[in-house]
């Protein structure tokens, strides 16, 4: 039972990093970047990478990794939804559809349908041993690294010009241009965080779930956007909130009710919230200016 | 015409130079000549000639659907003009987007309230001040001692901006819970943050009783003389424009129809028709 909490909750704190992306660019791009499980997968191969064919050590694959993504996520707004700035968002949907079967077959030319064995990148950190339960090195990882990365972005967007400025573009940003902020450069730098976040994220993902696929990071990209929209899209601790929330659900569900119908019950809980509270369990309610 | 944006440029506004005494001499802020935007087939604004001098305070009035915003719009460059010269503190704007054209010099409030409601006062006033706290991505995640002074800086200067209207005790309250003449005061604020050389007004006194007008009135008065820079306004509040406008020119259909200090506008004979229609004689044009 403990058991099952504990990995529910590392699940859970991987889910969590990965909507905080999704979150952020929701929040201020207004779009929903579905490529987003994608750069995970490209964030989880660049360490791979870096660990078994360079042999560098975990903080540098992990450094290697998050740079990767964030130049990639900085090009893939540039070439594919900067042009599409004031198209209607059902364009930018389907374009970020398309990016992530991009970004899928490019992994699968350069890396092969082949799946790869992950190294465990989390066990410079013993595992904890509390009477008969033992956490695993990965979970204490990933649960602070989640714990560490919700209150940076919250200190980040509440105290630095560049969070004051991201927070004004995704209220108004026409208001916002007009005051002077560089709306692409804004939209460029959330990008550019989310995509560094999703770098960790598939490192700590395929740190407790060692195989490497082009589509690894589909199905926890899926889940992760389940779990903003369940926290509330837009709000940084519903991210956090819905993430854990439905990485539990998803192994009690494996554990009690049936491994096959484990994300039926993920997903069927998220069409129960929201039909309860449509703006999911941390939004607010928006109220449209007249 | 010259590629080189800093090269400074006079052009020639047709009309009578109503240009105050004291700015005489001096290169005019903003200056507008033949300006026009054509909507699909509709002309919206056309013709449009103005030179603020440096320190002046000037009203734009009509009567609605004269296209006063969207001079307004044309002047930020929210609308990019379709024939026509702006230049901006001897700047051709052409090929500014609004966030140049703020860096240029002029800033804005709107006619419908545009504040960031979810920031607090304090925070409306800092994403004014933006492009003025000199630091850098590094040392804002590192938390840098170029942060901690810089912010402190932009806090200091953000509360002296909210003294002028004496809103430096709301500093945290969230934007959207002011009372309604506050916002208005915060969108000047927040405006004059970006350390403007004009700013636009658009119906400042909108929703505003008598009391809180001529406190306004008061309040752009010192603002002119303090930060030393020129006002245009738009105002269906005619105490206002005729209290405090220097020059007023009047839009009709999208067009000039008179130019001249308050008391020549008041007997303009086109202006009271466009306000009152002709059979309107001899009364005042008190819209």
């Amino acid at each position: 039972m403990l058991n099952y909490l504990i990995s529910g909750i590392s699940l859970g704190s991987v889910y969590a990093i990965i909507a905080l992306g999704y979150t952020m660019v929701y929040g201020i791009a207004k779009m929903l970047n579905f490529a987003h499980g994608d750069i995970i997968m490209v964030g989880g191969y660049a360490a791979f990478c870096a660990s078994s064919y360079l042999g560098w050590p975990v903080p540098l694959c992990v450094l290697f990794s998050m740079m990767v993504c964030t130049i990639l996520g900085i090009v893939i707004e540039k070439l594919a939804y900067k042009p599409l700035r004031n198209a209607t968002s059902l364009a930018v949907l389907i374009t970020a559809i398309g990016v992530s079967y991009f970004l899928q077959n490019i992994a699968l030319l350069i890396w092969t349908s082949n799946p790869k064995a992950f190294p465990n990148m989390a066990d410079f950190v013993p595992p904890i041993k509390l009477g008969d339960i033992t956490i695993p090195s990965v979970t204490v990882i990933t649960v602070a690294a989640s714990v560490i990365i919700m209150i940076a972005l919250t200190l980040f967007t509440g105290m630095t010009k560049m969070g004051k400025a991201m927070r004004a573009v995704s209220e108004d940003k026409g208001a916002a241009q007009l005051m002077g902020i560089n709306v692409n450069a804004t939209i460029s730098t959330t990008f550019a965080i989310g995509s560094g976040l999703a770098a960790i994220a598939g490192v700590l993902l395929c740190s407790a779930y060692p195989t490497l696929m082009p589509t690894t990071g589909s199905m926890p990209g899926i889940k992760a956007f389940t779990a903003a929209v369940l926290g509330g899209i837009g709000s940084i601790p519903g991210a956090m909130l819905g993430g854990i929330l439905l990485g539990v659900l998803e192994k009690f569900a494996q554990a009690y009710i049936s491994t096959q119908l484990s994300d039926a019950i993920v997903f069927a809980a998220l069409i129960v919230v929201l039909l309860v509270k449509p703006t999911g369990l941390l939004g607010k309610k928006i109220t449209e200016k007249v | 015409m010259s590629n080189n944006p800093n090269e400074t440029k006079y052009i020639e506004v047709p009309g009578p130079g109503k240009i105050p005494e004291r700015d005489r001499g001096k290169r005019p802020v903003l200056e507008a000549s033949h300006l026009g935007i054509d909507f699909g087939g509709l002309t919206a604004v056309d013709e449009f000639n103005i030179a603020i001098g440096a320190t002046e305070i000037g009203g734009l009035i009509g009567p609605n659907g004269a296209g006063k915003t969207t001079v307004f719009n044309l002047l930020t460059k929210v609308y990019q003009p379709t024939r026509g010269v702006i230049m901006l503190d001897g700047k051709d704007t052409h090929g500014m987007n609004t966030t140049q054209a703020n860096q240029a010099g002029i800033a804005r409030t709107f006619q419908n309230i545009r504040l960031f409601d979810k920031l607090t006062v304090e925070e409306n006033v800092k994403i004014g001040l933006h492009n003025s706290i000199g630091y850098h991505l590094p040392s804002a995640v590192l938390r840098l001692p170029r942060y901690w002074k810089e912010e402190k800086k932009a806090h200091d200067r953000a509360l002296e901006l909210l003294d002028i209207f004496d809103m430096a005790d709301l500093a945290d309250v969230r934007s959207s819970s002011l009372p309604y003449g506050a916002q208005r005061r915060l969108e000047i604020v927040r405006a004059l943050a970006t350390n403007p050389k004009v700013l636009l007004l658009d119906e400042p006194a909108a929703g505003m009783n008598p009391s809180e007008t001529e406190e306004l009135m008061n309040n752009i008065r010192k603002i002119r003389d303090t930060f030393n820079i020129a006002v245009l306004l738009i105002e269906h509040d005619m105490n206002l424009v005729m209290g405090i406008c220097e020059n007023i020119i009047v839009l009709n259909f999208g067009k000039i129809i008179a130019k001249g200090t308050p008391s020549e506008i008041q007997k303009n004979p086109k202006v009271i028709e466009a306000y009152l229609g002709n059979t309107a004689e001899g009364e005042e044009a008190d819209v």
